[in-house]
Parts: C-alpha cells; sequence; structure tokens
C-alpha cells in the first residue's frame, strides 16, 4: 500500500478559482439579455472581442513570463474582466476599443503586477478608464433604448459598425444615439434647469434610465445569487448602496428641484453594477469584512462626489480605483481582533 | 466571578465551517475488540512531556496493567502493559508524530492468558481527598484522549486560581469520528462518574457535558444515567451547535461562557478545565476499578475501508490490525489518517500503534483526495478570514511567510492559529494553508530556540571576558602594589622577614584560617 503523507485538511478544498469566476458569468447573463433586448445585439460583439483579445492577451504574457499556460487560461478571470469591461462599452464601439482597453486591463493592470492576484487595480476599471480618458467621442455614441429608437442596428448592421468603425450607409447617429440618463441631467443641471424638468425627457423611465433601470434590476437580481452562493460577500454592495441613499436622501428632500433622487441616481449607470460586481473583486479590494464595508462606502461617496462635481456623468471606474489604492490600508487598519488578545 | 452558570447561555464563535458529518456510518454496529495482535508496540511517550524511565527489560514478564515506565512528576505520564506476556525488544519503531518517523517502543508479545496485575482501587472516592484522586488519575497514566494527549494530571493541579467548572468536551466536530459519541452511547454512567471524580479532584462546584445537537441518542442515555449516577444534581448536558471546531476547547469555553482562554493563559485562569469524555470514564476507571488506561474506543472509518465501525483497542494495537477488524479496505486507498479529515494527521505505514490520543482511523481512497486544480495564487476572496475562528486573517499570513517575513507573521498572531484547516477547506486557490502555518511557526520556534541560545552564549561570553579582565586588573593592581614597596624603600629581606613572621603566626594560631 503506497500511502501519502499530505497535510491536513485531507479533503479537497470546497470550491475552485474557475468555479467563482464561472459563477460570476453566469450571474451576469440576466443583464447580458436585458442589454441585448433594450440595445440590439452589440454588447454580444463587444463581449466576444473583449474577450478574445483578453485570453490572447493573456496566453501572450504568460509565455514572455514563463508561467504555465493551461490553468491560468483556464480559470476564467480574465473572461470575468473581459465582459465587465464590454457590458460598459457601447454597443457599437469599434474594436480597437476593446483592443486598447484589453491591453491596459490585461498586459498593464494584471500581467505586468504579477498576474492573477497581483494586481493593484481592478483589471476591468482600468481598461474602461484608459479608454474613456483616449476615446471620448466614442465612448458618447450611445444607443437610444428599444421604445425611443427609430430600429435598432441589425446584427450585419451591428458587425459592420464595429468592425468598420462607421455606421452603414443607411444610418446615422443623429438618429440612433441619445445622450444617457446621467449625460442628460448634467448637461441639464449645468444648464440650470430643473431636475423635474430634465425628467420629462423620455430617456427617463420610472426610476433611473429608460431601459437602463431594467438592466440595474438584473444586475441585482444575479448580484443577489452571487451572495447567496456566497461567492461575494453583502458587505461591499450593501454599504454602498445604503451610503447612496444616506446621502442623496437628504440632498434630493432639500431640493428636490437641483438634485436627483435615490432611486435616480442608483439605477441610472453603472452604480448596480459596481456595487454587485465591480467594487466585489477581490484582488483589489478588501478582506476583512469591515474593510469591505468602509470599501464600499468609500466608492459610494466618490461615485456621488464625481457625478456631482466631476468632469464624467459616471464616476463608478474612477471611485474603484481611487479605493482600490486605499484597501490595503484600510485592511491593514481593520484587523480583526485575535481570539484571546 | 461568574455571572451566568456556563452552558446556561451558548454564545457563538467567528468563523466556523458546516461540514457533512459522516459519524453514522460507523455507529451502526456495536463496540467490538479486534483479535489479539501478535505484538503489541507501545510508545514510550503517549503525551506531551518528557519521557519517564523505563522499568522493565527485554525479555521480562509483565502482567496487565503493569507499569512499565516510571512518572516523576504530573508532565510525565507511565506506560502501562496492556495484556500479559513477554517484552519481547525495546526498539524504534513507526509512530505517528513526526510524520513518518520512528520512536523507542516498547514491542510487547501476548501471552494469552490476559492476566491482571494487582489492580488498586480507591475506597469511597466520594470522600476522598482531592490529592489522592489526582495520585491515583496519574498512576493510571491518564492523557487527554480527545486527542492532544495532555497529561491529566497536570491539568488538575497546578498554580491557579480556584476552578469552578469542569467542562467534559463530548463534542467531537469533525467529520468521521465518533468514538466519544459511541462512548457516551454505551458508558454513559462511566462518564458522569468520570466527571464527578474528576470534578472532586480539581475542587469544582459544576460538570457541564457538552454534546452536539446531532446526536440524538447520546442526549438520552446520559440523562438516564444522570438520574441514576448524579444525586447531588452536578452535573448539566449542554447541546451545542454542530459548527466545526466548536469541539476545540477555546472555541467550546467561547460558546458556553463567551469568554476567551488568553492567548498566553490557560482556561483555568478562566476558572475552568476542559477535559474529554472519555478522558472522564478514563478517571472513572482509574479510580473506581483502579485500572489503569491500557485501551480506548476507536473510530476506523472512511470511504477506503470495508465496515467502518468503533472498535474498543488495547494500546499499541497496530493499525493494520484494525482496519483487517474493519472488515479490510476498499478501493485504492491512498491515505491513512489518525483522527478526522480536517486536522488529522497521515499515517506513513499501517504498522503505526494506536495510542493514547488515538481517536479516529480514517481511510481515504484517491478520488476523495483528489483535487480538480494545481494550487492557484491568493485572489484575496476573504473565505479564510470570514471562516477564522481565532480572527486570524489567513491570506496575510500566507503572504507574509510565503515572502519569508516571520516576524511580520509572528506579528499577525501567527501562533493563535488552531491548526483546524477551516481557511485551508475554503481556499478555492487549493493554498496548503496549514502546512504554511505548521513551516511558519517551526521556523519562528527554531529561531526563539536559536535566539535563546545564542543569548545565552553572549552571556557566557561576556562573562569571561569580565573575568579575565577582572583577573587581570587585579594581577596588575597586584604589581603595582609589589612595585610600590619595592620602591618605598621596603627592601627584599625585610620583605622575606615578614613572610617568615606570617607563617609563624599562621601556625601558631591554625584556626584562623578558618579553613579547618
Amino acid at each position: 500500500m503506497k500511502l501519502t503523507l499530505a497535510g491536513a485538511p485531507h479533503l479537497p478544498p470546497i470550491s475552485t478559482v474557475s468555479g467563482i469566476m464561472k459563477q460570476v458569468l453566469y450571474a451576469l447573463i440576466p443583464a447580458i439579455a436585458a442589454h441585448v433586448w433594450f440595445f440590439g445585439p452589440g454588447i454580444l460583439f463587444q463581449i466576444a472581442l473583449a474577450v478574445a483579445f483578453a485570453l490572447a492577451l493573456e496566453a501572450v504574457m504568460l509565455k514572455l513570463r514563463e508561467r504555465p499556460l493551461k490553468p491560468f487560461l483556464s480559470d476564467y478571470s480574465a473572461v470575468v474582466t473581459a465582459v465587465l469591461f464590454a457590458l460598459c462599452m457601447p454597443p457599437l464601439a469599434p474594436w480597437w476599443i476593446a483592443l486598447t482597453g484589453m491591453l491596459f486591463a490585461i498586459v498593464v493592470a494584471k500581467q505586468l503586477y504579477g498576474g492573477l492576484g497581483h494586481n493593484l487595480f481592478n483589471p476591468a476599471m482600468v481598461g474602461f478608464a484608459v479608454v474613456i480618458v483616449a476615446f471620448p467621442l466614442d465612448l458618447s455614441q450611445w444607443l437610444a433604448p428599444r421604445q425611443l429608437s427609430p430600429g435598432l442596428p441589425g446584427l450585419w448592421q451591428t458587425a459592420q459598425a464595429i468592425f468598420t468603425g462607421s455606421l452603414p450607409g443607411a444610418l446615422s447617429w443623429d438618429t440612433l444615439s441619445q445622450a444617457t440618463p446621467l449625460d442628460a441631467l448634467k448637461t441639464g443641471v449645468a444648464e440650470n434647469r430643473l431636475v423635474t424638468e430634465i425628467r420629462d425627457a423620455p430617456i427617463f423611465g420610472d426610476f433611473g434610465g429608460l431601459g437602463w433601470e431594467w438592466i440595474a434590476n438584473f444586475y441585482a437580481l444575479g448580484g443577489l445569487w452571487l451572495v447567496w452562493r456566497r461567492v461575494i460577500s453583502w458587505h461591499v454592495p450593501v454599504a454602498l448602496l445604503t451610503t447612496v441613499v444616506v446621502i442623496t436622501v437628504p440632498m434630493w428632500l432639500m431640493g428636490p428641484d437641483i438634485n436627483p433622487s435615490p432611486l435616480q441616481h442608483i439605477f441610472s449607470g453603472a452604480l448596480v453594477m459596481a456595487a454587485f460586481f465591480i467594487a466585489t473583486d477581490p484582488v483589489s479590494g478588501c478582506s476583512t469584512m469591515k474593510g469591505r464595508l468602509i470599501f464600499g462606502v468609500g466608492v459610494a461617496i466618490l461615485t456621488l462626489a464625481i457625478r456631482r462635481f466631476g468632469g464624467y456623468p459616471d464616476g463608478v471606474a474612477f471611485a474603484v480605483l481611487l479605493m482600490n489604492m486605499a484597501a490595503p490600508l484600510i485592511d491593514r487598519l481593520t484587523r480583526p481582533r485575535t481570539y484571546g488578545h | 466571578m461568574h455571572d451566568l452558570e456556563v452552558g446556561e447561555h451558548l454564545y457563538r464563535f467567528p468563523g466556523g465551517l458546516k461540514l457533512r458529518h459522516y459519524k453514522q456510518i460507523a455507529c451502526r454496529d456495536p463496540l467490538a475488540r479486534p483479535d489479539m495482535p501478535e505484538a503489541l508496540y507501545l510508545p514510550l511517550q503517549q503525551h506531551q512531556g518528557p519521557v519517564g524511565e523505563v522499568l522493565v527489560a527485554q525479555g521480562d514478564r509483565v502482567l496487565k496493567g503493569q507499569p512499565l515506565s516510571h512518572a516523576r512528576n504530573d508532565r510525565e505520564v507511565p506506560v502501562h502493559a496492556p495484556t500479559s506476556g513477554t517484552i519481547a525488544a525495546i526498539k524504534s519503531w513507526p509512530v505517528s508524530w513526526p510524520p513518518d518517523s520512528e520512536a523507542e517502543c516498547l514491542v510487547l508479545q501476548p501471552d494469552g492468558a490476559d492476566a491482571w496485575f494487582e489492580t488498586k482501587a480507591l475506597d469511597d472516592w466520594r470522600n476522598a481527598d482531592p490529592a489522592d484522586l489526582v495520585e491515583h488519575i496519574r498512576a493510571a497514566g491518564l492523557a487527554g484522549l480527545g486527542g492532544a494527549m495532555f497529561p491529566t494530571a497536570a491539568k488538575l493541579r497546578g498554580d491557579w486560581q480556584q476552578v469552578h467548572t469542569l467542562i467534559l468536551n463530548g463534542s467531537e466536530c469533525e467529520p468521521y469520528i465518533s468514538c466519544d459519541e459511541m462512548l457516551m452511547r454505551e458508558r454513559p454512567g462511566a462518564i458522569i462518574e468520570g466527571g464527578l471524580i474528576l470534578a472532586r479532584a480539581l475542587g469544582a462546584e459544576r460538570v457541564v457535558i457538552a454534546i452536539e445537537d446531532q446526536m440524538g441518542a447520546v442526549d438520552k442515555s446520559l440523562t438516564r444515567a444522570l438520574a441514576e449516577h448524579d444525586p447531588d444534581d452536578v452535573c448539566r448536558i449542554v447541546e451545542v451547535t454542530t459548527i466545526y471546531p466548536e469541539g476545540g476547547e477555546k472555541q467550546l469555553i467561547q460558546v458556553l461562557t463567551g469568554s476567551e482562554v488568553p492567548h498566553d493563559g490557560l482556561p483555568q485562569d478562566l476558572g475552568l478545565a476542559c477535559l474529554n469524555v472519555g478522558t472522564a470514564a478514563a478517571a472513572r476507571d482509574a479510580v473506581i476499578e483502579g485500572k489503569p488506561l491500557i485501551e480506548r474506543i476507536v473510530t476506523v472509518s472512511g470511504p477506503g475501508v470495508q465496515h467502518p465501525r468503533n472498535l474498543v483497542a488495547l494500546l499499541g494495537t497496530p493499525v493494520g490490525d484494525l482496519l483487517v477488524a474493519a472488515g479490510g479496505l476498499a478501493g485504492d486507498v491512498e491515505r491513512l489518517v489518525l483522527g478526522g479529515p480536517m486536522s488529522g494527521l497521515p499515517l506513513a505505514s499501517n504498522r503505526i500503534p494506536i495510542a493514547k490520543g488515538s481517536n479516529c482511523i480514517l481511510v481515504l481512497r484517491r478520488q476523495d483526495t483528489r483535487r480538480e486544480q494545481p494550487v492557484m495564487p491568493c485572489i484575496n476572496c476573504g473565505e479564510c478570514v470570514r471562516v477564522c475562528p481565532a480572527s486570524l486573517l489567513p491570506q496575510e499570513l500566507h503572504k507574509y511567510l510565503k515572502a519569508g517575513n516571520y516576524d511580520e507573521a509572528d506579528s499577525l498572531d501567527l501562533f493563535d492559529c488552531i491548526e483546524c484547516g477551516c481557511c485551508a477547506h475554503v481556499c478555492p486557490s487549493h493554498i496548503p494553508l496549514v502546512d504554511w502555518y505548521r513551516h511558519g511557526k517551526g521556523v519562528l520556534r527554531e529561531r526563539g530556540v536559536e535566539d535563546a541560545r545564542a543569548r545565552k552564549a553572549r552571556q557566557r561570553f561576556e562573562a569571561r571576558e569580565k573575568r579575565i579582565k577582572e583577573e587581570k586588573e587585579q594581577r596588575r593592581r597586584k604589581r603595582e602594589q609589589r612595585e610600590r614597596k619595592l620602591k618605598s624603600g621596603g627592601d627584599a629581606r625585610s620583605e622575606v622577614q615578614a613572610a617568615i613572621e606570617r607563617a609563624r603566626a599562621g601556625s601558631a594560631s591554625p584556626d584562623e584560617d578558618g579553613d579547618r
């Protein structure tokens, strides 16, 4: 009998890295489906492109870093990064945006920092921050949702737009695109218009933006499933969303004409997605329970500050990146008390 | 001192895991005894602490229950002959700890007669002097049967304040292990009597027997035995929620009292003593029947054994004999574990004998231990932080240990890790965290020893330097004195004269020196 001398515990661990990543991907499916319904098939192209670039770049970098390819390509971490990045892209964004984003997400933010588990910053958000600075025009070309659109571009038209970088003959941005609700709010408030007045525009739905609020709902659905499955802990989403409510409710009550309602805040932009899928990234976030609460509060405050005072309509990406910087310090300051000390 | 009785209110400890516990598979059959082994291998060290003096030599005939080694103090624990026979040899033999090692063992060849040595029971233990009880327990060779094998006598008396409550730990929280459950079903009276004896030895007023809420039949059997053996209503049965590792001493105390054992202290500092239910039964046998600790219940279980069951095994029985008694192996067996799957020790051979702390032999097949992925980098998911019952930061400890930064790991309280294995069990990156912690503790301990040694060497060196310097100084002063005398007129003759006079004076009064 040949016996193995291995240390305890003797039964295999109950989860795997790829298992966690796959569940994150499953949890995104409802939101992706809603996205397709409201904005057409563009998002599927964005996802496919980003995933392909991410895996290719990951493979090249692993080769250069002389790391084994199979375990790291099959851990699905690059796929999650790519999908989260793609979900922040306008549906018809040209292909080089995905390439640029993945270059910075996978090559710079992830692999140059040491690969899986070593990145200081959320790779998807690094990619997004780079492309929104580098291609501001392309990233402002959002399609109008199905209800307001003269007709969403079909598969072939979408592919043409993405791969050539310009709209196929019959289509024009003037009819297809529409300011996002957050954009509209920002410019409207800057023009001294009342929030109630701005909200009369058809792009707004019951709570947030038309279409967007449903996508947010589906992000929340997937996110809650992840919390239930213990893939993510409740701390970050609860802290983040609660903080948004706590800050925006008094402001809205005091000045409903100049301050959007809490629901407007939550159901537009990437806030719900960030609460469940971005700010919960384990590698670049906090690992103590208290630390996660602080992390969530920080992301919420910074997001609201950027939305209100910053140059970009939505500040979630920058808020997350700023909190990533603070995460190691927060972890250090929130160490739990050891038993018996 | 304590507001609530221990166990009156149950508290929670942080972290922990709900595990499938697979205990019932070994409880279906009643207790049985394996066939008498061809030879028993008795390690001299079956406890934490130094080894006593061996009392027998090769070729000696010994009787069942005869002491084979001698204990000089409470930290040494004697070993007794589990049956009558001949000491065939005293030699190195595989043992469980450290893994893959050998240690000095007495090899006892049974003669089949099973003839008893004299047994010394204690009459009327209810009125016995506590010191006599401790002495009896010490002579019977008791060491914690829960697995840690801490000398029982050293737990019963020591330099601490009054112990008010004795906790009998019957909550063996690891999957598969069911020897205590079986004992509580089969010998509840012995546990209660043993508990009362230990309480008397400690001077404790209360006994709390902690069992798991998933042990159905146990509660009933213990309650019935209470009616019979505990007229003064000293004992209380408390069901604790089955969350691994609530059976760990520190966690159990936290659950029952809400307080924590100080990191540099003992349960006794809280007025508590925590002993295993098996130890209580052994104490009862030692005091009431005069029988030393020579056998114990061992669970033989796991997917790799034909008929999982609990066996009453003589100490020194090789693991292989127990596997045979459990119907033999099943499937592609790859691992033998002494203890449970979460914190048990891997065994290098089936020749390793059962010792006082051997609660379970777990047999695992290749497919039971197979992992789906290689070890990956830590992704900081924080699951380990969530499940750590000691509130450590396992992922940070790993980070520092991996970087060789042992001091930082020490400052993160590495030594407060109880090695329960929860962190490694939930790690999606499959990092062998407990191995890292053991390694880190080893390095730090070694360094501690090294530091102490270096300090001692430095002290010795400095003392020697000082001595040499002082001697030099003395010699210099003497020389100077002599020179001064010579210079200050006194000549050599007068010096000689003075010496002669001194000698005369000395012989006249020899006692003056004082060294006679």
